[in-house]
């Protein structure tokens, strides 16, 4: 009932447009035109599918935020499961490779279980802290980042971890599978597995149902302290995928991967139109939204922007998303 | 003598979207007297009162303050013509002292620095000539609500005041407390301060009333001065309706013993026992802050439990966690459909898919969801609890308090169970809607459901318990069941502790 949404008046085609699917497709569109006038090399088709390997990663960490999102919280700590997975992997499967150094897939799989592991370790303690003892999402996952960006350090001593199997870097970071780039096909599978479990489950469901009003969720017969861990549980676990792959194709487990990923993850969903109230997002448009993010630094690398500049662009990027998630906000809560 | 009119509206009217909140509505108010504003929720008597309060401004209509019209462009504005509201939603900060609350905006000052000494000194002083008990350092957050309500008033005492209006002023306050109260609005009265009055409790019309308006959907169904009317003749005017026309009679047939507590103890309850049949509705009354509502809570995990034991069917469910206990086949109807339950940023299917997908109807072994199965019963569920169809798709953010509470109760029909807890089953919901969802009650009971009533809603509980509990601070006062169900026993039970009846 407040007094700005009752001037607002009917809703044009582009208002119903924005309440329904958010910021994202008015983005998306300007990012098109001023980058097309910009430069020649933009929108082509080689370049365009360049954008769409190198979105993989971000879609997929995107993901996990979303989850995360979704349940009313969110995630700091995805560059932090990054690292670590990429250090833990990276070093566990040197030692294995040495250990079977007739069976490299064994130590390559060997590897991707700790990585696993230490990325869950990462999601389990998020988890923890927030659905039982309700420390703040922020607070938890900041700390929780420091705590594991300092642990990927000290393993290493703060120097990358090389001489990994050239079995894993030649699959997971350049190989192809009937011509698509296996990251692709990972990231690919992963949407869609994705997809069916936000929109067709049980869980899912839950998810959206904690994060929309969890006192009613909780009053519905949902475990919602399970519910929490597990959006946490599994946003580490996404991103550890991510840090396997950027492991893969960097060849060496590094502790300054995913860097500037929690932003850009968090940038992807809110601009995609998942609410940070929690309750409302969609998979298929933070897949978009993780696009966006990607086509939008690649315009900005044709048009000879400096990185620090890409940085401010970013960040301004995201505080316009969240004033007209806010905007769109209103107008849902107000009808009309 | 002709009194003057203090103040007064003609053909006030305000438009939402979509919405005649208020429909021309003539009012007036004389000096020295108690008007009271009198409807059901929804009825206007919010928005007519925010707009004299300078929250709102109208539509249409004019506000006339002493003979001139006037624009009141906030409600610091109408502040500085002496008019002042109480809002039930206090305007207190909860972690300030009471004495910075009263002052805040209009802090004393010593230079450039706050003079806390001279604050807290006047707001004694403040305090002493109102007779309030209150100290002006403690901090709000840790006075009663009654307290809070003084502190409320006594910051109307700044400027000149020549009109108080005050929204459910005894809604949570206890009797003694309504005694003093009326007392000091006596007080005023005899100052020329003219007073609206907004409240449910009809009892308390003629201790302090002058006049009363009633107000229906909007519109003003007519002024009366209170010794040419009684109670039923205002309910009638309310409601539209007569009273036998909302509650149905709901048959009764009690069966075995389902929910059984013994000694069940929670922060503000002592030590209570109790049993729900099959079949039966059994009515838990008593005072806002009473304990009635925690009780259940208790019971249902919500609260916390400190000692007792609940037994479920046989089955002991002391300390279960919440999801079990629902599982079990006890369901709670939260109060504040806004808070605990509803998602209001989704459509009403999905909030009432939620129960049904918790429930597993549509969902596989391996939880997968068909969401056509969900659908369809949710359709079912909608229809069974006449949520009109254009609703459905509908933000709940959106529906009417009505609505949204149709569909509240559409979501305990998602999941099963044999014990139906409905806590204040029809708060801010309108007549039209409140006799639909009785008959839902109704329909429940006689399948030989268990239902439990809680309500501060008097004549609700009277009207659909077969038998009834009434609990006042914090303990369980008396037992009723048939003829011993009247308004005057319940009332007596109200205040056992204070030994004061209404």
């Amino acid at each position: 009932m407040s007094e700005q949404s009752n001037q607002s008046g009917a809703g044009g085609p582009i208002k119903r447009l924005f309440v329904k699917v958010g910021v994202l497709p008015f983005f998306l569109l300007g990012a098109l035109v001023i980058f097309t006038a910009l430069s020649s090399k933009f929108l082509t088709g080689q370049n365009l599918v360049n954008v769409a390997r190198q979105s993989v990663y971000l879609v997929l960490v995107s993901m996990g935020q979303m989850l995360v999102l979704i349940s009313g919280g969110f995630d700091l700590s995805v560059g932090t499961a990054i690292a670590l997975t990429s250090v833990v992997s990276a070093s566990a499967m040197v030692f294995f490779a040495g250990v079977f150094p007739d069976a490299i897939w064994l130590a390559v799989m060997l590897g991707a279980f700790m990585g696993f592991g230490a990325a869950l370790l990462v999601g389990l303690v998020n988890g923890i802290g927030v659905a039982y003892f309700d420390v703040s999402p922020f607070i938890m996952t900041l700390g929780v980042s420091s705590v594991g960006a300092g642990l990927a350090l000290f393993l290493t001593g703060g120097v990358p971890v090389s001489g990994l199997p050239f079995a894993f870097g030649d699959t997971f970071g350049f190989g192809r599978l009937w011509g698509i780039p296996v990251p692709v096909l990972i990231a690919l599978l992963c949407i869609v597995v994705m997809w069916v479990f936000m929109s067709r489950t049980r869980l899912g469901t839950q998810i959206y149902a904690v994060g929309g009003n969890i006192k009613a969720a909780h009053l519905s017969a949902i475990n919602t302290k399970r519910t929490l861990m597990l959006a946490y549980m599994v946003c580490a676990l996404i991103a550890s995928l991510t840090g396997l792959l950027l492991t893969a194709r960097v060849e060496s487990g590094e502790a300054n991967l995913g860097g500037t990923i929690a932003l850009e993850s968090i940038a992807a969903c809110v601009i995609a139109g998942v609410s940070l109230r929690g309750g409302i997002g969609r998979v298929e448009n933070v897949v978009l939204g993780a696009f966006f993010i990607v086509l939008v630094q690649n315009g900005m690398n044709l048009a000879q922007v400096s990185s620090y500049m890409q940085m401010v662009l970013l960040g301004v990027l995201l505080i316009l998303a969240v004033i007209f998630d806010q905007l769109r906000y209103r107008i849902i809560m107000s009808g009309r | 003598m002709q009194t003057t009119k203090l103040v007064e509206t003609r053909g006030l009217t305000k438009r939402y979207p979509g919405v005649l909140a208020l429909n021309g509505v003539d009012f007036d108010l004389k000096a020295g007297e108690v008007h009271v504003l009198f409807g059901e929720n929804g009825a206007g008597k919010s928005t007519l009162i925010s707009m004299l309060a300078g929250a709102n401004t109208p539509s249409e209509g004019e506000i006339v303050l002493n003979g001139e019209a006037i624009h009141f462009g906030s409600v610091a504005d109408a502040q500085a013509k002496g008019i002042y509201t109480v809002f039930q939603e206090f305007s207190l900060i909860p972690t300030l002292t009471v004495a910075e609350n009263i002052f805040l905006g209009w802090e004393p000052m010593k230079g450039p620095f706050v003079d806390h000494r001279a604050m807290r000194r006047r707001a004694r002083e403040m305090f002493e000539e109102l007779d309030f008990p209150i100290d002006p350092t403690a901090i709000t957050a840790s006075l009663s609500r009654a307290q809070q309500q003084m502190v409320e008033i006594t910051k109307a005492f700044h400027g000149d005041l020549s009109v108080l209006i005050l929204d459910e002023p005894t809604a949570s306050l206890t009797d003694r407390e309504v005694d003093h109260l009326f007392g000091f609005i006596a007080d005023l009265k005899a100052r020329g301060v003219g007073i609206i009055y907004i409240s449910h409790r009809i009892q308390e019309f003629q201790r302090i009333a002058d006049r009363v308006t009633v107000l229906r959907d909007g519109a003003k169904i007519g002024t009366v001065a209170i010794d040419e009317t009684d109670e039923d003749a205002l309910v009638e005017m309310m409601t539209g309706r007569a009273i036998t026309e909302i509650y149905p009679t709901i048959a009764r047939n009690p069966g075995e013993v389902l929910l059984k507590a013994e000694g069940v103890t929670t922060p503000g309850v002592s030590p209570a026992s109790l049993e729900v049949r099959a079949g039966e509705v059994l009515g838990i009354a008593g005072l806002v802050g009473s304990g009635k509502s925690r009780l259940f809570r208790a019971m249902m995990g919500v609260a916390p439990r400190l000692g007792g034991t609940v037994t479920l069917k046989g089955h002991d469910i002391t300390h279960a966690p919440t999801r079990e206990i629902i599982k079990a086949g006890l369901y709670y109807l939260s109060p504040d459909r806004k808070a605990e339950g509803l998602d209001l940023a989704k459509p009403s299917n999905d909030n009432l898919a939620l129960n049904l997908v918790m429930g597993g109807t549509g969902v596989s072994k391996a939880g997968f969801i068909n969401w056509k199965t969900v659908r369809a019963e949710s359709a079912k569920i909608a229809d069974y609890v006449e949520l009109h169809e254009g609703y459905r798709a509908k933000l709940v953010s959106q529906l009417s308090g009505g609505n949204q509470q149709k569909v509240l109760f559409g979501k305990c029909f998602g999941q099963d169970a044999d014990i139906y807890v409905f806590d204040e089953p029809t708060v801010g919901v309108d007549m039209g809607t409140r006799a639909a969802l009785y008959l839902l009650i109704k329909a429940l009971a006689e399948q030989g459901k268990a239902v439990v009533v809680i309500s501060s809603d008097l004549p609700e509980v009277l009207h659909l318990s077969h038998r009834m509990l009434v609990l006042a601070h914090g303990h369980i006062s008396a037992e009723l069941s048939g003829d011993e169900m009247t308004e005057d026993t319940v009332l007596k039970h109200f205040f056992d502790e204070s030994g004061v009846t209404a």
